[in-house]
């Protein structure tokens, strides 16, 4: 590998090299001046906050599970507080980190300037949706802290209304109120995607990073609502009793379980997209290629968000739907693989006999490409109905569904925080120390999740907190693989902190990349833009580029 | 007004054309007012369209429930009264269509005539939510409402009670509280998009008051205007459903 002997990062001469005097980070100062902004940029810094907060309270009880399921024997903590570390870590997870993620950080920060905007449609919307994100978070941080709730993310009912009394309803609310901060940020990334491209920015000029936002806006805009009330119908359900999801008053478990898939099916397809929108960017410039097909690219975001609708009923084959509906089911969900792999497939295209360099956000990038294929290939094993029958409810899907969201969304994540550091703060991360940190996740993670993969094959059930002891060999190597992924997590929080003050200081461009949020200075002035860009010119032409570069060295000579 | 142009005029130190004068709205990140208006309208359009999602899940609940126990759906929705959800059908169509004349004129900039509208509208919509109330309070006295208190006596033993209906086996009975529920729950989700909706309707009175919308800046008032219709064409869903499910000719 001659990961070492050629790279394309270009940083301005450190020696004289300093930070633009004016920036969104130095516009106005003071704590209230963060909390109260308007600044699409802020707001997305405020989020990476946040996010990463409760990021690592999920992963501690990621770390809590493995601890317990190191030895077969139960002995760490009793079976309901089992119950509530994977719940704790399932709600914290999806809603408040792998939903949010990228859409409200790096799409917070990047979709306005990449389509030429100087904020938002309604940058209030947006501050108000940061603030719901809380809320919404400190309901689960109480329901956690008055001594948690152990339904499971799902929620699934009758366990949840009439088995359980833990704090079922204060973690649904927070759930609910978090809903409302998605949909506000789908609802304004739509209407900015619609309303305020620059001059000459055409549908088809869009980074492909706004087409999956894009995409993943129409979800959240049209999923979350069903979540919503569904909830609600939980929380009174549980409070009053008024009958629809209880048996004994005619009502139906399942309907439940239609409703909440009909969104966290979806959901699913609202952590990842916004993460392939990552990789198409990063792919690109770290191959200096146009991505190849980038009319199928785009497509297919908008394809697996059609299709991410009708799929639902395939979480519960074994719960008694009919055998009809299993089936049709059963085909749509193969279908999506079809927009996924037509992804994979152009990704692939693109490398071809582009001049490929390995940078840190490329390496998280080719992790992406790899566990994701893996996630998804096993997430057709899950779709077809006499494998289901077999591995569903084992560690067999809990190990597909950690290969799509941490190893997919996860490094596409870090990938692109990386990718957009020095855009966010003007500074570099550390080189070395980022790569040593994208193996060691990728280790870490394969070493994590591969031995459930067999584990779920050979029949272990989830959410148990003791097993059989022929287990225990992949247990501990699965336990030992979470110990790696935890370090391999812990270094970039470090180092990219550090690099906040220490920093090489990063330019303009330092990848010298197409998009336009890589033409203007880094960190970017609150109004992104000094005048409006006029666009001629299609996304990844790096012959374009070369030109206006070129140009710049004759006028400045 | 003159006056205030000249001295935006002298500060920018730029020609203002004498046509076109920014309004005092315009926020800084939209190029033009038209922009701001046409992403104003679409925001609310995709914010309705969660709204019927949100609705959709209660729909879609309804759906299977009544072609499951469509005997004990029947028969509880032969308890609501007509006359009085026809009375609120009118009265809420009544306020929407106030609601469109202030729209109109706000837009040819008469506020008096906008100010009496939003009265108007705000009055018909609260005439609504009286006789809901009083709907509501007739079946907690009857113990029609879901939870512990339900009481079936009504619909296991109707003729008891004066009532002209075919008795219901208790666990077919039970099924009425389905239906309840889904009537409480439907008509009272609407309510609340009633009660935010008179709220928004009393800050835009004030506003209208002072003279906001004045000088052509019409695009709150616009907004909420599809909000208000909106919520108006949800309860032209829920009336029929609700109300009507027995009541053809002959029944």
């Amino acid at each position: 590998m001659s990961a070492t002997s050629s790279t394309i990062v270009n940083l301005p001469d450190q020696r004289t090299a300093t930070l633009p005097k004016r920036s969104y980070l130095n516009n106005e100062d003071g704590l209230l001046s963060w909390l109260l902004t308007g600044d699409h940029k802020r707001i997305a810094i405020l989020y990476l906050i946040s996010i990463t907060f409760f990021f690592f309270i999920g992963g501690a009880f990621a770390g809590l599970i493995r601890l317990e399921l190191l030895t077969p024997q139960p002995d760490l903590v009793a079976s309901d507080t089992y119950n509530k570390f994977f719940s704790m870590h399932g709600i914290i997870m999806v809603f408040l980190f792998l939903v949010p993620s990228v859409p409200a950080t790096l799409g917070n920060f990047l979709m306005p300037i990449m389509i030429g905007a100087k904020d938002l449609a309604f940058p209030k919307v947006n501050l108000l949706s940061w603030y719901l994100y809380w809320i919404g978070g400190l309901f689960t941080l109480a329901a956690l802290v008055l001594g948690g709730v152990d339904t499971g993310w799902t929620f699934t009912t009758p366990l949840s209304t009439h088995y359980l009394n833990t704090h079922v309803i204060t973690a649904a609310l927070g759930i609910f109120i978090i809903g409302f901060s998605s949909i506000f940020t789908g609802l304004n990334f739509i209407v900015t995607i619609h309303r305020m491209r620059a001059p000459g920015m055409t549908w088809f000029r869009l980074p492909l990073f706004v087409w999956s936002n894009y995409a993943a806006s129409l979800l959240m805009v049209l999923g979350t609502p069903v979540l919503a009330i569904t909830l609600v119908l939980v929380a009174l359900e549980r409070t009053i009793g008024i009958g629809v999801f209880d048996p004994t008053k005619g009502g139906d478990p399942l309907l439940f379980q239609h409703l909440f898939w009909f969104y966290s099916h979806p959901a699913v397809y609202i952590m990842i997209l916004p993460g392939m929108g990552v990789i198409s960017e990063v792919i690109s410039t770290f191959s200096r290629k146009r991505v190849f097909g980038y009319t199928a690219v785009a497509f297919s975001s908008v394809a697996i968000a059609l299709f991410g609708f009708f799929v639902w009923a395939h979480h519960m084959f074994i719960m008694g739907v009919s055998n009809y509906s299993a089936l049709v089911f059963s085909l749509l969900t193969m279908l999506v693989a079809v927009p996924s792999a037509i992804k994979i497939f152009n990704w692939a295209f693109t490398l071809q006999k582009g001049s490929i360099t390995f940078e840190t956000p490329m390496l998280y990038a080719f992790g992406f490409m790899g566990l994701f294929t893996i996630g998804g290939m096993t997430g057709v094993f899950l779709g077809a109905l006499g494998m289901d029958i077999h591995l569903t409810e084992t560690y067999f899907i809990v190990a597909h569904f950690h290969f799509v969201m941490v190893g997919g969304m996860l490094m596409a994540f870090l990938s692109g925080v990386h990718f957009w550091w020095p855009k966010m703060t003007g500074r570099m991360y550390p080189e070395s120390l980022s790569k040593l940190a994208a193996v060691t996740t990728f280790i870490g993670f394969n070493l994590t999740f591969l031995p459930q993969f067999i584990l779920g094959y050979l029949g272990m059930p989830r959410r148990y907190h003791a097993y059989p002891p022929e287990f225990q060999v992949l247990n501990v190597l699965s336990t030992a693989g979470a110990t790696v992924l935890g370090v391999g997590y812990m270094l970039p929080l470090l180092y990219l902190g550090w690099s906040l003050k220490y920093g090489a200081i990063a330019g303009n461009n330092p990848w010298q990349a197409t998009g336009l949020e890589w033409q203007i200075q880094s960190p970017p002035l609150t109004e992104n833009f000094i005048e409006v860009p006029v666009i001629d010119y299609e996304a990844y032409d790096y012959e374009w580029l070369a030109q206006k570069m070129e140009q710049e060295v004759t006028t400045v000579g | 007004m003159i006056a205030a142009t000249h001295a935006h005029t002298h500060e920018t130190a730029q020609p203002v054309e004498h046509e076109h004068v920014a309004l005092p709205q315009l926020r800084h990140h939209f190029e033009t007012e038209e922009q701001q208006r046409e992403a104003a309208t679409f925001g609310m359009w995709l914010f309705l369209l969660t709204e019927i999602m949100f609705f959709g899940g209660l729909f879609f609940s309804y759906l299977l429930y009544r072609n499951w126990y469509y005997d004990a759906f029947v028969v509880a929705s032969n308890q609501l009264s007509v006359p009085l959800g026809g009375i609120n059908t009118a009265v809420l169509i009544t306020s929407g269509f106030f609601m469109a004349l202030g729209v109109w004129a706000a837009e040819v900039k008469k506020k008096g005539l906008l100010v009496l509208f939003l009265i108007l509208t705000i009055l018909f919509g609260c005439v609504f939510i009286g006789i809901k109330a009083d709907e509501y309070h007739e079946k907690w006295e009857k113990h029609h409402i879901p939870g512990d208190h339900f009481d079936v006596a009504e619909f296991v033993n109707p003729h008891a009670y004066g009532l002209n209906e075919k008795p219901l086996p208790p666990d077919a009975a039970n099924r009425t509280q389905i239906f309840f529920s889904l009537y409480f729950l439907m008509t009272g989700l609407h309510a609340l998009h009633m009660l935010i909706g008179l709220g928004i309707l009393f800050w835009l009175l004030w506003r209208a008051h002072r003279g906001d919308f004045s000088a052509g800046y019409v695009a709150p008032i616009e907004n909420f205007a599809l909000y208000w219709h909106f919520v108006d064409i949800v309860w032209l869903f829920l009336f029929p459903l609700l109300y009507l499910i027995n009541r053809h000719p002959g029944a």
